[in-house]
């Protein structure tokens, strides 16, 4: 009961860490970028490639998958994606699944189409015991990492000078332009963070959710569901929205694994009759 | 008066009949086999080694037989069975080929049944293994292997090794059903207890609560069958979640010990019992070729048992051009294929001549660490084992 309670939490935060960036360039950028599973695919092709071709460890493969994919983030926004802020969504949507399609090709051309493996560290393998609950050491790291991650994303937004100029850029862009804040910079900057975030999840969750060069469109529904339960206004939403999907998938997968799979569609449904903006929409702010 | 429209039509038309002439001449000198198969896509991994397989057995055994030239078209279908069939008719219509085959998944290989029933063309399925597919139509035969095939041989293995309480752990699709049933009837028909039966969903992020649902109800094993690529995830949750150490042996079909992936499944692979029909160790003079040659050709690459349908399908279709001396008609050719037997790198196969369905040995294997690498041992061998769904239905 307890360790299912728990595998419930671990997974509700490898999709947290996976969706947060999306949150981040939906909720606060107004930008519906499908993509967004591109980039953690990409995080995740770093890590194998670094860890399996040139032995870096998993630790600095982590940072290094951030970093680059942020890059690449950064390189794609002043390029690309800087030209659609204002164009209708349809087309923001048409545009990054066109990217979506190009990044599997690409996958594939340089990696195949093999399920990728990385070994993790001995340190995180197995299992051990806490209090009589045996709970899997790669599922504590990945719960303790997301728990900081949270708790720092959440005080950078609220307490920081950029998280202040961030959500003024966003909520009338002419304004905090007139007030001396470079909006593009901070759109930028946040785009890149949201891609990082995406990388790192994606190096995260190689392990338990597999890499292959589907990955991009095999797992943007849960993207999906995650952000649009928590709805898109806060870190806090789309955090507890998915610890709340990942414990119900868990348990429902556990106690009836008939109807296992669909749990995580209805609870979406049942939210959406009852609060269709998420279940922690900032109120009429749209 | 003759104008110059008049004489480019001409010159034209005597061109076109010089390529008609042309091309039926190089028909009657050449068979043209359609390989259709998933080269992109989540299923890409198998229409690589498939056409690796083929293109293998026309390295070493060349390109004619029968004194005709052999032609491989290979197309794409990216997994999806509508475009199966699309290509399946181009393939026919277009290209005129004398025999198809490939297909990748079980939905693909249905999918072409009424375009060989209306052109008289065999198809060759080199990689789908749902059992019932050959019973579709009279034009299919098989090089691959069926699920019960390489399930019931399994079952009778843990009958006869102390294991009584097993949990079956299976993906939730034609095959996995397929490998479920006729597991569970074999085994419970010996005094093997089924103590829970769980299906997981093709599209499963994580692993963590099916197995979890295993430890709790104890079982002496698990069987499972997963798609490959699958398969090696689960391992690795398999022993993080410590079942292992729990007691719980994890028995299962070769899919989830694909030689493809194997060494990258890495130490938590050791010590897996499967039943398959072949293995990249398998020791025998021809696999040593066989193995050899593919690796060279493929940098590396070690074939798996996709492989292995498509090099033996190749020699199937040569094989029965030998015996209809070129005929390349397609009720010639499957009276040719029905009963043909031979030594293939995985050991003796024949086709049975009723269902024409492969009947070959199933061999149980361990997975040991051999010179540094990891391999599917084996150890024991159950004989020209048929596929037990049509064995049953022809009983019946």
């Amino acid at each position: 009961m307890l360790t299912i309670l728990f595998d419930g939490i671990a997974y509700g935060m490898l999709l947290f860490i996976i969706a947060v960036g999306l949150a981040i360039t939906l909720g606060l950028m107004n930008f519906i970028n499908l993509a967004h599973g591109a980039f953690a695919m990409v995080g995740g092709y770093i890590t194998v490639v670094l860890m399996n071709r040139h032995g870096v460890s998993f630790y600095w493969c982590l940072l290094i998958a951030f970093l680059a994919v942020g890059v690449i983030g950064a390189v794609l926004e002043r390029t690309l994606y800087r030209r659609l802020y204002s164009a209708p969504h349809l087309d923001q949507v048409l545009f990054s699944v066109g990217l979506v399609f190009m990044s599997i090709a690409a996958a594939h051309y340089f990696m195949g189409g093999q399920q990728q493996l990385i070994q993790l560290p001995p340190e995180l393998r197995g299992r051990i015991e806490i209090f009589g609950v045996g709970v899997g050491r790669y599922r504590i790291f990945i719960t303790v990492f997301c728990a900081v991650l949270v708790v720092a994303l959440q005080l950078a937004l609220t307490r920081t000078r950029f998280g202040s100029q961030l959500r003024a850029a966003v909520d009338d862009g002419r304004v905090a332009r007139g007030l001396g804040i470079n909006v593009s910079v901070v759109f930028a900057l946040t785009f890149a963070l949201g891609s990082g975030l995406a990388g790192l999840g994606g190096a995260m969750g190689a392990e338990v959710l597999g890499l292959d060069p589907n990955f991009a469109l095999k797992y943007i529904v849960y993207f999906l569901i995650v952000v649009t339960v928590g709805g898109t206004s806060s870190i806090t939403g789309p955090f507890l929205a998915a610890l709340l999907l990942g414990i119900a998938d868990v348990a429902g997968k556990y106690y009836v694994p008939e109807i296992g799979a669909f749990i995580i569609y209805g609870v979406m449904v049942l939210v959406l009759v009852f609060r269709p903006h998420g279940l922690f929409a900032r109120e009429a702010s749209r | 008066m003759i104008t110059r429209r008049m004489l480019m039509a001409a010159s034209a038309g005597v061109a076109m009949l010089g390529q008609t002439a042309l091309t039926a001449s190089a028909q009657e000198d050449t068979v043209k086999i359609g390989l259709i198969l998933p080269m992109t896509g989540p299923f890409s991994s198998t229409g690589r080694q498939v056409e690796a397989g083929a293109r293998t057995y026309m390295e070493m055994n060349g390109d004619t037989a029968a004194g005709k030239t052999v032609e491989l078209i290979v197309r794409d279908d990216a997994g999806t069975a509508d475009q199966t069939r699309r290509i399946a008719q181009e393939l026919v219509v277009n290209e005129g080929v004398n025999v198809l085959a490939g297909f990748g998944l079980t939905p693909l290989a249905l999918s072409v049944g009424p375009v060989l029933n209306q052109a008289n063309i065999p198809a060759v399925i080199m990689a789908a293994a749902t059992a019932s597919i050959t019973k579709e139509s009279e034009y299919y035969t098989r090089t691959s292997f069926t699920l019960p095939q390489a399930s019931v041989p399994v079952a009778t293995w843990a009958n006869e090794n102390d294991i009584n309480r097993v949990v079956t752990l299976v993906t939730d699709y034609g095959p996995g059903i397929d490998a479920e049933t006729w597991f569970t009837k074999e085994f419970t028909e010996n005094g093997g207890e089924i103590v829970e039966a769980v299906r997981v969903p093709l599209e499963n992020p994580d692993f963590a609560p099916y197995l979890q649902r295993v430890r709790d109800s104890e079982p002496d094993a698990v069987f499972v069958f997963l798609p490959s690529g699958v398969g090696s995830l689960f391992m690795r949750q398999f022993t993080e979640r410590g079942l292992n150490e729990a007691g719980i042996r994890l028995i299962a079909t070769g899919d989830v010990t694909d030689d493809d992936l194997l060494n990258e499944m890495g130490e938590p692979a050791i010590g897996t019992i499967t039943g398959h029909h072949y293995s990249a160790a398998h020791e025998s003079p021809e696999n040593e070729a066989f193995v050899e040659s593919f690796e060279e050709a493929n940098d590396g690459m070690r074939p798996n048992f996709m492989a292995i349908g498509g090099y033996d399908g190749m020699h199937l279709i040569y094989a029965a051009l030998e015996e209809t001396e070129g005929e390349v008609d397609g009720d010639a050719l499957m009276e040719a294929i029905k009963g043909l037997s031979w030594t293939s790198p995985r050991g003796p196969v024949s086709i049975d001549p009723e269902t024409r369905d492969i009947i070959q040995n199933i061999y149980m294997r361990e997975v040991e660490e051999v010179d540094g690498e990891l391999y599917n041992v084996e150890f024991e061998t159950y004989e020209a084992v048929k596929d037990p769904a049509k064995a049953e239905d022809s009983a019946e």
